[in-house]
């Protein structure tokens, strides 16, 4: 069963970063080992309608990951980063890229942050911060462009109506 | 139809120079000769974004007399823009897997 707890996304007009806070009814190492386990990771991080493989997986600093998400079509979503730190179960900083773009060098720097909270709680907070304000814009759209099957559906509704208009 | 069009509109914005294009035209139709004066790039390749922005519809061309104008169609970029609200929908979807995940680990950590 999903919590009830929501997914907050904190990204201000005009500025290069943004965050993503959630709280977790799990303590803190358990969550921690969630995000490093490759074989926890593909039971989650995969976009709900997608597969996800792992080709490289060194959660620890120094060490290199690439993951793969693939479509119902076949059509593969890459992304790649380093490791800079893995310090558990309170912090992990890496960068990412996605594959996907049209040239490459635009690359993110994430930090994860994992807060004990009382009653076994955990709250993570990722900062993903961008090289300009036009990569966080439209990196995450491009990412989305994959990633979301709500906001397909709205723009595909959403174009349906201007073909009939 | 509608698959295509779809894709076509999140490729459009992927590119930094198109991005750059709509914002510069966001509030002020420019002529093609005003909006290539702003890049370095040829004119025929900024002709080249402003035919694929056209063509997914984030642009429209009005002319005017002799001139052709480019105007951001913003109501379709509204739509596009509303991106926070999709970014916390497919994190919420990631994160409430992740929490399945977790009640079957502490059950797990709970037996003996």
């Amino acid at each position: 069963m999903a919590s009830n707890n929501q997914t907050e996304i904190i990204a201000e007009p005009g500025k290069q970063e943004l965050f993503i806070k959630r709280e977790f009814e799990a303590p803190r190492e358990l969550v921690f080992r969630a995000f490093t386990d490759a074989e926890m990771l593909v039971k989650w991080l995969g976009p709900c309608n997608m597969k996800m493989r792992i080709d490289k997986h060194e959660a620890q600093a120094g060490g290199s990951y690439r993951y793969v998400h693939i479509d119902p079509q076949g059509n593969e979503y890459g992304f790649h980063g380093v490791s800079h730190e893995m310090l558990v179960p309170e912090r992990l900083i890496r960068t990412f890229e996605f594959d996907g773009l049209p040239e490459s060098g635009h690359v993110v720097l994430e930090t994860a942050r994992f807060e004990a909270l009382p009653n076994e709680r955990t709250r993570v907070i990722i900062q993903s911060v961008f090289q300009s304000v036009a990569d966080r814009d439209g990196m995450v759209q491009a990412g989305m462009e994959y990633g979301v099957k709500e906001s397909h559906q709205m723009l595909d509704e959403f174009l349906a109506k201007q073909l009939v208009n | 139809m509608a698959l295509q069009s779809r894709r076509d509109v999140f490729q459009a914005i992927a590119d930094p120079t198109r991005r750059e294009i709509i914002n510069l035209i966001a509030f002020n139709p420019l002529n093609l000769n005003s909006i290539a004066e702003n890049f370095d790039v040829s004119r025929p390749a900024i002709s080249q974004h402003i035919k694929i922005l056209t063509e997914c519809g984030l642009i429209v061309i009005k002319k005017q007399g002799r001139e052709r104008y480019c105007e951001a169609s913003l109501q379709q970029l509204g739509e596009v823009s509303n991106w926070i609200e999709q970014y916390r929908k497919l994190w919420q979807a990631k994160f409430n897997a992740l929490d399945d995940l977790l009640e079957e680990l502490k059950a797990k950590n709970k037996k003996p």
